[in-house]
């Protein structure tokens, strides 16, 4: 029951609007695997399905259980014992007949022995209240096959989340108050012909109070240079003069009183970051001298080598400085001297853009790669690349990173403490074959079980740290309950860190992310 | 909205229908044991709750196609019913036991024999106007003794909001803590783009949309005399869609799309399932902790972003001193006598603290109730219009005199002292 573009076009509109028909291009095409469908599961998959993914594949052995319906939604209906993964399927594809949903009755233990490149084909796999050992497994096995991988997990009123990538780039991050790209400080000859072909004091009042801020600005930054030998203003003073010198450009009446020229005030308002000097921010400078920019061969990934084009445009046609931007924000100006000075910045950007795009095809004698060319010369200054280590790396005696766990633990009630016990938790679990505190009785006698597993940790991994009783108690009262308030959090922030990940779009966590009902905080930690 | 008058029964007999063995596990632990973190006055016990039964749902929307990314109560063959009563349908069929009212109704509708029923109330509100309303009907039932708020009339309000990837959930005890007056600077007024701009130099995409929503929609009445623009009509969103591509071309602007046409005359928010999913279960675990005193609520706003990695902050909003919903204190309005109405209520829609849409103005003059202004009524607007231009000196008010304000802001009319200054 294929929807018609336009009837999917509205019922997926509100999402449009922050991904594009691109990104959701990306989500219809992926294919996503959940293995264990408990409530923190289904919660992940129904935000996935909801929004349209392609499709979806739940690996689960179990059959559902009364606890089940207790706290998963998704399951809350289901009546006759069912296997947990077919009864997910079924309910959860209900949700959007979009979406194409499967399942496999299996548990991820027999198909990591039998057949692990069963787990090759999905865009991102996210495993959830998986035991130790077989997030390890899995881990290790996503890794080799660069598949992307989520580990979940909902422990008391507590989540945790790990994002395990070997390398992701994002060309749409999509800032929140991103610099604006003026040059003022080095206009670019279209500009300067521009700004020369503005005379402010031969201008009647109508086009005086109706020049864009960033004409006058432009304007008076030439007279400031002058009479300062080419120097712009520097600290608080220099810019104060810098203001009044623009200030008194106002025009003023027969009476000498200054006219209400909203233009000049806005130019005032914004002398600030318009002297911001045009820079190439330092994120972008680390890739730049990245490996990965520097070799560039026929097996580079497309993002790669557009890089490396920018930053050989930047050697040469582009003077030090990235391609143009090509958008202004909004300034009072009337229409046609506002969309004439845009026009400037537009075509300059379009014109950067081609020559990075020669640059690509310098590097490679083929033109298949540059389809995102002025996309990525758009957002060049945002570029974004995250690297997890991989879950080996985060366990092992030599490589754990003792300096992040010891110095956020300085503050005992730090959201790190509740990592230190989910990790103890599972060694409880690897040693007992249990969670701590499952029923009543077990609460007291395992608080000491639990201890002597923090210790064992600690130890093991060197760690001078000091866990307090209540947080051991307080995970032995939890008895690995999973409750759905706290899944449904998860949900909702897994749901999301994986639709960044199929449409390399936003920027995903790196790496560990837990959050604490009890407290409604958060923190994450690259470990 | 739940409430929680029966005593769960946590294993066993529920109504009769099936139930499954287990079926409390997750939530007993956090029910039936005591813990370092739970709240001062939390008592363990075998006989607390299992799940919310009773619960309200008050909404006065029906259901739109573009709902169906993220309200997942909610299917294609349910559009154009009401939310309350699909919704109500959906958990009384799903979950076992489970009993929710709908009401098909804008939340003023309802009045405080209706409110004052819950143990808790949540909101998901769209607009500000609405949560201050909310906000001043728990007020108005909050009863005071020696000047201290009785704790039994306090019915805590839990509120979240979303706007694409950024999210917040607060907890309000009305009258003990913060309340949605007492941090309305958080939310800056919207911004309407200046008329001048629209009607004579357009700059952006959106300026040309506005103009043909504002002016010529009006003066055209495309689809007939006295009929407005309908945003949710594909047919009357195509013919601004085609007027305000031909105003972008008479100025050489670039973008005017559909979907931008149809953004901008909605007022669209762009929405997806998961931030919503995030705040709705912050805010679920709120009143789980308010209903159980199993641990200490949020104290009390926290806010979410997504963007890039995951970002929380929370912290605690005070209370404001003189807040003109919940501190008590009479508000003082102070002009001279020579000021016009027209400024009182200028004052009272731009203030700040206030920011009130169309206030009412009543006062007692010469032993008699007077109205001075009210717009919502057109015969009553004709009629109190000339007092605007008239000054309070005119109107025979006087100095430390009570002005009652009424407004769609709150559900009590508001007290202003007038203060007559030189």
């Amino acid at each position: 029951m294929a929807a018609t573009k336009g009837s999917k076009e509205q019922k997926y509109d509100r999402q449009l609007r922050l991904w594009g028909d691109h990104g959701q291009e990306a989500l219809e095409n992926a294919h996503v695997c959940l293995i264990n469908a408990t409530a923190t599961g289904t919660e992940i998959l129904k935000n996935l399905v909801l929004p349209g993914i392609g499709a979806f594949t739940i690996v689960d052995g179990h059959t559902v259980a009364g606890e089940d319906v207790g706290n998963n939604l998704t399951l809350s209906g289901v009546l006759a014992l069912q296997n947990r993964a077919q009864a997910a399927t079924e309910l959860l594809q209900e949700l959007n007949s979009d979406v194409s949903g499967n399942f496999v009755e299996e548990s991820p233990d027999k198909l990591l022995d039998n057949d692990p490149e069963f787990f090759h084909r999905f865009t991102i796999v996210i495993g959830v209240q998986l035991p130790e050992s077989t997030c390890l497994r899995l881990g290790s096995v996503l890794w080799s096959a660069s598949v992307p991988y989520l580990v979940c997990k909902t422990y008391g009123l507590i989540g945790y989340m790990r994002l395990v990538v070997q390398e992701h780039t994002v060309i749409e991050s999509h800032p929140d108050n991103a610099l604006e790209d003026l040059r003022l400080d080095q206009p670019f000859d279209e500009f300067k012909n521009h700004i020369n072909s503005y005379d402010l004091t031969s201008m009647e009042k109508k086009d005086h109070s109706h020049t864009p801020w960033i004409i006058i600005v432009a304007k008076y930054l030439d007279r400031w240079l002058n009479e300062h030998d080419g120097q712009p203003p520097k600290n608080y003073k220099e810019k104060e003069s810098f203001r009044q010198m623009i200030r008194e450009g106002i025009l003023k009446n027969l009476n000498g009183v200054p006219e209400d020229e909203e233009n000049f005030d806005e130019a005032i308002k914004n002398v600030n970051t318009a002297l911001n000097p045009t820079k190439i921010p330092s994120a972008v400078e680390d890739l730049f001298s990245s490996e990965q920019c520097n070799n560039i061969t026929a097996q580079s990934p497309s993002f790669w080598v557009m890089l490396r084009a920018v930053k050989e445009f930047v050697h040469s046609e582009g003077s030090g400085n990235l391609p143009v931007r090509g958008t202004i924000p909004d300034m009072i100006a009337d229409s046609q001297k506002f969309i004439n000075l845009q026009n400037i910045y537009r075509e300059k950007a379009l014109q950067d853009a081609a020559a990075v795009t020669k640059h690509v095809e310098n590097l490679l004698q083929s033109v298949g790669k540059v389809s995102h060319m002025s996309k990525l010369c758009k957002n060049a200054a945002f570029l974004r690349v995250v690297c997890c280590r991989s879950l080996a790396e985060e366990y092992h005696v030599d490589s754990v990173n003792k300096d992040e766990i010891t110095s956020c633990m300085d503050s005992p009630d730090s959201e790190m403490v509740f990592y230190l016990m989910l990790r103890s938790v599972d060694r409880f679990h690897q040693l007992h074959s249990r969670y701590p505190g499952v029923y009543n009785y077990q609460v007291e006698e395992d608080i000491s079980k639990l201890k002597l597993c923090v210790n064992s940790l600690l130890q093991e991994y060197n760690l001078n740290v000091n866990i307090k009783d209540d947080y051991i108690h307080e995970f032995c009262r939890y008895g690995a309950a999973e409750p759905h308030t706290v899944s449904a959090f998860l949900g909702g922030s897994a749901a999301q860190e994986a639709i960044k990940i199929i449409s390399h779009q936003f920027v995903p966590f790196n790496n560990t992310f837990i959050y604490n009902a009890m407290s409604q905080t958060s923190a994450t930690y690259q470990l | 909205m739940a409430e929680m008058d029966e005593p769960m029964i946590v294993d066993g007999v529920c109504g009769g229908s099936c139930e499954w063995e287990g079926r409390w596990n997750h939530v007993k632990k956090f029910l039936e044991r005591s813990g370092p973190f739970t709240h001062p006055d939390f008592e363990p016990s075998a006989e607390a709750l299992s799940g919310f039964r009773n619960i309200d749902v008050v909404d006065m929307d029906t259901i739109d196609v573009s709902n169906l990314n993220r309200q997942f109560l909610f299917r294609s063959k349910d559009v154009g019913r009401p939310k309350a009563d699909v919704a109500a349908d959906f958990i009384n069929n799903r979950i076992p036991g489970c009993r929710v009212v709908p009401h098909f109704k804008k939340i003023q509708d309802l009045d405080e024999t209706f409110y004052r029923q819950f143990h808790i109330i949540v909101c998901g509100l769209d607009s500000i106007v609405a949560r201050r309303w909310m906000n001043g009907m728990l007020l108005s039932l909050l009863v005071y003794e020696d000047g201290e708020v009785d704790q039994t009339s306090v019915i805590p309000l839990v509120d979240g909001g979303t706007e694409g990837f950024k999210g917040n959930a607060r907890v309000i005890l009305p009258g003990l803590t913060a309340c949605v007056d007492c941090t309305l600077e958080l939310y800056p007024p919207q911004i309407n783009f200046p008329m001048c701009t629209i009607a004579t130099m357009p700059r952006l995409p959106e300026h040309c949309v506005e103009y043909v929503r504002i002016l010529q929609w009006p003066k055209e009445m495309p689809f007939g005399d006295g009929v407005a623009l309908d945003g949710d009509d594909p047919e009357h969103i195509q013919w601004v869609f085609q007027r305000s591509l031909e105003r972008s071309a008479e100025f050489n602007i670039t973008g005017v799309t559909y979907r931008l046409t149809q953004g901008v005359v909605k007022r669209i928010i762009p929405a997806v399932a998961s931030t919503n999913a995030v705040i709705a279960a912050a805010c679920a675990t709120e009143v789980f902790k308010l209903a159980t005193s199993a641990y200490v609520p949020l104290s009390n706003y926290m806010v979410f972003n997504d963007v890039d990695g995951l970002y929380t902050y929370t912290f605690e909003a005070e209370r404001k001193e003189n807040c003109s919903a919940c501190s008590q204190i009479p508000q003082d309005l102070r002009f001279t006598p020579s000021s016009t109405l027209q400024e009182v209520l200028n004052y009272l829609t731009g203030s700040a603290s206030l920011q009130m849409k169309s206030p009412a103005v009543t006062a007692t003059v010469e032993g008699k109730s007077k109205t001075l202004y009210l717009q919502s009524v057109a015969s009553i607007e004709q009629r109190t219009r000339p007092n605007l231009s008239k000054s309070l000196r005119e109107l025979g008010l006087t100095d430390g005199q009570e002005l009652a304000v009424a407004d769609v802001t709150t559900p009590q009319t508001m007290l202003f002292r007038l203060c007559f200054t030189s």
